[in-house]
C-alpha cells in the first residue's frame, strides 16, 4: 500500500457505490415478492387436518390451540360397524408466541398446515396476534404454489405410487385375458413391487 | 435608486444564505445515500424527498429550546448567532459574476473574508463554554485549537493569490484571472480548502464534533432552533468556502460560455466544491484530533509556504 492509496480507494469506492442503482425496496409502494415457503405466517387447510394433535404436541412453545369432538358416523355399508370420527371444534395459532421454528408444519402427517408468505398481520393488541381457524384458512388461500423439483431429483413418492397404481390397471386392462406365459413378465420387469 | 439597489441586493444575498445551505443539505443528504447504497429521504414532498429539510426546519421549530441549569445564559443563547451570521455577511462579499453581481464590492476584499470567517468559529467557542459540560467544553477546546492550526495555512493559501493578482479584492481577483493560474496555484487551492473544511469541523476533521465520544462537543446542551441554526452555520459553511475556493483558486466566473452566463459557472463550480466536501465525508474517517494537528503544522503550513515561494518566483519571472 503506497501513500494516499487508502484515501484513493475510498473515494473509488464510494464513487463507485453512487453510480450503481441503490439495492433499497421502497417496501410500502412497492411489495417484496417472497418465494414460496417463506416463514410469513401459518395457513391451515382444515380439510386435511385430522385433530391427531402433533402440531400442538411438537410446538416449543405451546402456541397452538386444538379442541375437537367425536362425532360417530353411521356404517357405510348395511351391517356394517359405527365409526368414530374426530371434528374440529378451534384451532387457533398465538402469534405472539410463534417463533416460526416451523416444527408443526413439518411435523403435520396431512399436509394441512402451510407456510403462506404473508406477513402484514401487525395487531395493536397483543391479545389480538391469536389467530383462529378463519383467519389461519383465509391465509390458506395466499399460499403459493410449491417450486417444481429439480431436473435431477427423485420423484415424489405420492407420483411414484400413482404412476405403478395407473400403469399396472393399464397392463391388466390392454393384457389378453390369455396371455402367453412371459409376456406379462417382461412387462414387470425392473419394476419391484 | 440608491435604496432600492441596497434593498435588492440585501434581498438577494439573504436569499442566497437561506437557500444554497438547504440545497447542499438536501445534496448530502441523497449523495451520502447513494454512495451507500440507499436511497435517502422519499416521502417528504412527494417526489424524492425534496422538501426534507424543511420537514426537519418545522421540526426543530417545535422542540423545547432549552438551557442547562448552570449555563452561562446569555452567551448560550447568542452563540449560534455568532456561528451563524458572519457566514451571511461573508456571501456580501462573494461576487457571482462579472459587471458587479456581487452584494458589496469590498476593496480588501480576502481580508474581510477572511476576519469574518474567523468570527463563525468564535461561537462554537462560546457554545462550548457557556454549557457547563465538560463534553462541550473538550469541543470548544478542540475547535479553538483547530482553528488556530488551520487558520494560518488558510491566510497563507490566500495570500499566494493575492500575490499573483496584486489586490486584495475579491473581483479584482477575478478581473485579473487567468485561466494558468489554476495550475500555478494548484497546490495553495488544495491548501485553502482543506484548511477550510477543517474550519468547518467537516469529517474527516471532525474530532470537535465527534458524536461517538464527545456528543456533538459543542453543541450538545443544545436544542430547538438554536441546534438548527448550527447546523444552518455548518451548511452555509460549505457554501461560503466552497464558493471562496472557487473565486480564489477555479476562476470564478470565467468559463468557456459568455460573460452572461457567469453566474452558471460560478454556481457550478461551488457545486462541485460542495460535492467534493460531501465526498470526503463518506469516504474517509475521523482523524483523531493529535493528527488533525499534526497534518496542519507539518504538511499544510510547508505546502502553503511553498505555494507562496513558487507564487514569488513565478510572479518575479514574468514580470
Amino acid at each position: 500500500m503506497s501513500f494516499g492509496s487508502g484515501l484513493a480507494k475510498g473515494l473509488a469506492v464510494t464513487f463507485r457505490a453512487m453510480t450503481r442503482r441503490a439495492v433499497t425496496q421502497q417496501y410500502p409502494e412497492n411489495l417484496p415478492s417472497l418465494p414460496p415457503r417463506t416463514r410469513g405466517v401459518i395457513g391451515l387447510f382444515e380439510e386435511n387436518c385430522t385433530v391427531c394433535m402433533l402440531c400442538a404436541r411438537e410446538c416449543p412453545d405451546w402456541c397452538i390451540y386444538i379442541d375437537s369432538h367425536k362425532e360417530t358416523v353411521p356404517p357405510a355399508a348395511p351391517g356394517g360397524r359405527e365409526r368414530s370420527r374426530n371434528v374440529l371444534d378451534r384451532f387457533a395459532i398465538d402469534f405472539s408466541l410463534c417463533m416460526y421454528c416451523g416444527i408443526c408444519v413439518e411435523v403435520c402427517p396431512f399436509d394441512a398446515l402451510f407456510w403462506s408468505p404473508e406477513f402484514e398481520y401487525a395487531e395493536t393488541d397483543i391479545r389480538e396476534l391469536t389467530h383462529e381457524r378463519e383467519k389461519l384458512r383465509e391465509w390458506m388461500w395466499t399460499v403459493p404454489e410449491p417450486p417444481p423439483l429439480d431436473a435431477a431429483s427423485v420423484e415424489a413418492k405420492e407420483l411414484t405410487a400413482a404412476r405403478r397404481a395407473a400403469e399396472r390397471t393399464a397392463a391388466q386392462e390392454s393384457a389378453p385375458p390369455v396371455a402367453p406365459p412371459g409376456d406379462g413378465a417382461a412387462d414387470d420387469a425392473g419394476e419391484p413391487r | 435608486m440608491d435604496l432600492l439597489d441596497v434593498t435588492l441586493r440585501v434581498v438577494a444575498v439573504l436569499a442566497a444564505f437561506l437557500v444554497l445551505p438547504l440545497l447542499v443539505g438536501q445534496a448530502e443528504h441523497k449523495v451520502m445515500a447513494h454512495m451507500q447504497g440507499r436511497v435517502g429521504p422519499m416521502h417528504a414532498g412527494g417526489f424524492h424527498g425534496w422538501a426534507q429539510l424543511v420537514a426537519d426546519g418545522v421540526k426543530f421549530a417545535q422542540k423545547e429550546d432549552t438551557v442547562p441549569t448552570g449555563a452561562d445564559r446569555r452567551i448560550f443563547q447568542l452563540a449560534p448567532a455568532v456561528a451563524l451570521v458572519p457566514y451571511c455577511v461573508v456571501l456580501v462579499a462573494i461576487p457571482l459574476g462579472p459587471g458587479g453581481l456581487v452584494g458589496q464590492v469590498v476593496d480588501a476584499g480576502v481580508f474581510f473574508v477572511l476576519a469574518v470567517l474567523g468570527i463563525g468559529i468564535l461561537g462554537q467557542l462560546m457554545g462550548g463554554w457557556a454549557s457547563n459540560n465538560k463534553y462541550s467544553m473538550l469541543g470548544g477546546m478542540r475547535t479553538a485549537a483547530q482553528l488556530m492550526a488551520y487558520e494560518l495555512p488558510l491566510i497563507l493559501a490566500a495570500a499566494s493569490v493575492v500575490m499573483a493578482a496584486g489586490t486584495l479584492s475579491l473581483t479584482g481577483i477575478l478581473d485579473g484571472f487567468q485561466w494558468w493560474w489554476v495550475p500555478w496555484q494548484l497546490v495553495g487551492a488544495f491548501v485553502f480548502f482543506t484548511a477550510g473544511i477543517a474550519e468547518l469541523h467537516r469529517p474527516p476533521f471532525d474530532a470537535p464534533i465527534a458524536p461517538e465520544e464527545i456528543v456533538f462537543g459543542a453543541f450538545t446542551e443544545y436544542s430547538g432552533l438554536r441546534f438548527a441554526l448550527f447546523l444552518l452555520a455548518e451548511y452555509a459553511g460549505i457554501v461560503v468556502i466552497s464558493a471562496l475556493t472557487a473565486v480564489l483558486f477555479f476562476g470564478g466566473w470565467h468559463g468557456p460560455l459568455p460573460d452572461q452566463l457567469g453566474w452558471l459557472w460560478m454556481l457550478l463550480k461551488t457545486a462541485a466544491l460542495c460535492f467534493l466536501v460531501i465526498w470526503a465525508r463518506v469516504a474517509w474517517p475521523r482523524l483523531r484530533a493529535d493528527q488533525i494537528q499534526k497534518f496542519a503544522w507539518t504538511v499544510l503550513v510547508p505546502l502553503a509556504l511553498a505555494q507562496i515561494a513558487l507564487t514569488g518566483v513565478v510572479k518575479v519571472v514574468i514580470s
